[in-house]
């Protein structure tokens, strides 16, 4: 962990870097956005629903951007919705993360070459940090997805979003 | 209960010169041909005429059925010129259970065919369907804009000469 297994010098006193404790704070309640755009979200809801229990690492949907941490693009983007998801990313507050889960969201899937109507990965038109493979992915693979998207939150600093 | 050819007869008996064919040769149903500026009154008679009470439009879709010659264009792209677009039209009654297809051809340069949305009101989606991916105008039409697709966007993506663009708005839209 390296924020708990340290210091515990005196009663109720915890020592810790600031970086450690902002990233721990952020990688432990990431909130997404409630949007779902295809089969995709079926899955995502699957994983946030009992079994799979999405709530454990933190990740409850809100219904604003304006409160989300993180946009799950879980399924075919289509133009038309293109121009809606790079506006709902611009109203998230800053620090924002994405995770393109799926083939379709990661680079068009079965409508890369006929797709008149897809955009063919949603990394054209804003920055994905995780993308999880997968036509959907399972639950468990969403799941992964997260803690690599964890881990990235834990390496950040104050002075720079890690790469 | 009535067959395609006892159908095909009570339409022709009423509209003559309107009711172009019956086509039998086909591997699946019969169709009837007809004018693409009748199809109005034809329904609303397959509708409320007491042998046929043909209450429910089941689908309505557009064809492209590339007959046309192609052009090769400068840049490489295909042009077809002189061809065909087609609606058809699948007709149900409920109360005598059944069936009929009709089918109205259209120049592709000229697509136009009247609504029948005053008939069956769920022609009026089916019918911006059509538009919006064979560019066929429904005339009469209560509300014909794209249905799918942006409202910005340009060419019908389902006719067989499409191009698609290179960029929309701003974002490259091939591989």
């Amino acid at each position: 962990m390296g924020l708990l297994d340290k210091e515990f010098s005196d009663g109720n006193i915890v020592v810790a870097k600031v970086d450690d404790l902002l990233n721990w704070a952020r990688l432990s309640s990431v909130w997404q956005l409630g949007f779902g755009l295809a089969c995709c979200a079926i899955e995502m809801m699957a994983t946030s629903a009992s079994h799979y229990d999405f709530d454990r690492f933190g990740v409850i949907p809100r219904n604003t951007p304006r409160q989300a941490d993180i946009i799950i693009i879980s399924g075919t983007v289509t133009l038309k919705m293109a121009t809606r998801i790079k506006r709902l990313y611009e109203q998230m507050p800053d620090p924002k993360y994405i995770i393109s889960m799926g083939s379709c969201a990661n680079c068009g899937g079965p409508y890369w070459e006929h797709g008149y109507h897809v955009l063919k990965g949603v990394d054209r038109v804003i920055p994905v940090d995780v993308y999880v493979p997968g036509c959907p992915p399972r639950p468990e693979a969403l799941l992964e997805g997260l803690i690599k998207l964890r881990e990235k939150i834990r390496k950040e600093s104050l002075r720079k979003k890690s790469e | 209960m009535k067959n395609p050819e006892e159908i095909f007869e009570i339409l022709k008996k009423e509209f003559s010169d309107a009711i172009v064919s019956l086509d039998k040769e086909l591997p699946t149903e019969q169709i009837i041909s007809v004018d693409p500026l009748q199809i109005n009154k034809i329904g609303e008679f397959l509708r409320d005429n007491e042998e046929l009470k043909f209450d429910s439009l089941m689908c309505l879709s557009g064809v492209d059925d590339a007959n046309g010659t192609k052009i090769k264009e400068e840049n490489g792209s295909e042009k077809i010129q002189n061809g065909t677009l087609s609606v058809y039209y699948h007709l149900h009654s409920i109360e005598l259970k059944h069936k009929i297809t009709l089918r109205v051809s259209i120049p592709r340069e000229d697509a136009k065919v009247e609504s029948v949305e005053n008939i069956w009101k769920c022609a009026n989606w089916h019918e911006r369907e059509a538009f919006d991916l064979f560019g066929i105008v429904f005339l009469n039409h209560p509300d014909l804009r794209r249905i799918l697709m942006p409202y910005d966007w340009e060419g019908y993506p389902l006719r067989k000469d499409y191009e698609n663009p290179e960029f929309y708005q701003g974002m490259k839209v091939p591989y």
